[in-house]
């Protein structure tokens, strides 16, 4: 069963308040001073062994209106689990 | 009697208290649940504040995909009153019944105060009854009531006099041109992060300067709801 990852970060130009405080913490412990940036992944597990185009557009289309909101952040990776390479989108 | 509905999603908190202002305000509550198809006739509807689906995938995106907000959106584009308050102004915007989006508030930390705000729109169903420029003061308490949305976006609404309520004295979470509140093109569906349910009965509401929790200023809210429907 393929499982396929989406990945979405908020918008760049918009203040990410939970990286900002990833990064102040690791300011204060002597971790080092990074920008830091938090988003989320998500793994959809397809029925069945095969993995049609059409259903790569199916999750492509899912990934644009319901994992991510547009206004707010973008999708920034589609691939199959295993390989880092975009899934043909 | 109108007939005001409020409907019930899984993590809903303030359903209670919306059903009451409506009660105080002179019209009928009707109690609506999101997994029917159903809106029982009413005249106007609330979506109440709360943490639906605890806040997961983002504020108020799987409530937006509830059964009911088919219907919900379907009533909203006919003209039907709609406010959505928190909670339910995160679901308007991710029903797309209202542009923008609300992210985490600037300084990370959920915030409860009580706050001033100005009415800038007294066209629309929800605040008829306010003087134009009027400062209220209501509950306000998210952790996620930033305002955005992009440059194109803001000078519209600015420019169509959406903007229905700004932060006044201070802007509590970062929110884009202090905004609170805006309204669809039509000033049938508003939303605002601020909760109007909870200063609508003395003793239970801000502090004023005359005296303690005796802020009434939500009841507006849902008197010019009826108004609205008064008129039509």
């Amino acid at each position: 069963m393929p499982t396929i990852v989406v990945e979405v970060m908020p918008k760049a130009e918009l203040l990410d308040p939970q990286g900002k405080a990833i990064a102040g913490a690791l300011s204060r412990t002597s971790r080092g001073d990074f920008q830091v940036r938090q988003g989320k992944r998500f793994e959809l597990t397809v029925p069945g062994d095969e993995l049609t185009q059409e259903l790569l557009d199916q999750i492509r289309e899912i990934a644009g209106e319901v994992l991510s909101n547009s206004v707010i952040e973008d999708v920034v990776g589609i691939h199959v689990l295993g390989h880092e390479t975009p899934a043909g989108l | 009697m109108a007939k005001i509905g409020v409907i019930t999603f899984p993590g809903s908190l303030d359903e209670r208290d919306a059903q009451r202002a409506i009660r105080l305000a002179g019209a009928e509550p009707v109690a609506l649940w999101h997994g029917e198809h159903d809106l029982k006739g009413v005249d106007a509807l609330v979506l109440p504040g709360g943490f639906s689906y605890g806040d997961y995938l983002r504020c108020g995106a799987i409530s937006a995909l509830s059964p009911i907000m088919t219907e919900v959106v379907a009533a909203a584009n006919a003209g039907l009153p709609v406010l959505g308050i928190c909670n339910g102004f995160q679901m308007l915007v991710e029903a797309h019944l209202l542009p923008g989006g609300l992210i985490r508030n600037d300084h990370g930390a959920f915030i409860r105060r009580d706050q001033a705000l100005t009415v800038e729109n007294t066209d629309t169903a929800w605040t008829n009854e306010f003087a134009k420029g009027a400062e209220i003061v209501i509950p306000l308490k998210n952790g996620e009531g930033g305002y955005i949305a992009d440059a194109e976006t803001l000078e519209r609404l600015e420019g169509e006099g959406r903007v229905v309520f700004r932060y006044k004295g201070v802007n509590p979470n970062g929110s884009a041109n202090d905004i609170a509140g805006i309204a669809n093109e039509r000033g049938n569906v508003v939303g605002l992060m601020p909760h109007p349910e909870h200063a609508v009965e003395p003793g239970f509401g801000p502090n004023t300067r005359e005296r303690m929790r005796s802020g009434v200023d939500g009841l507006k809210f849902f008197t010019s709801a009826i108004q609205a429907l008064q008129a039509v």
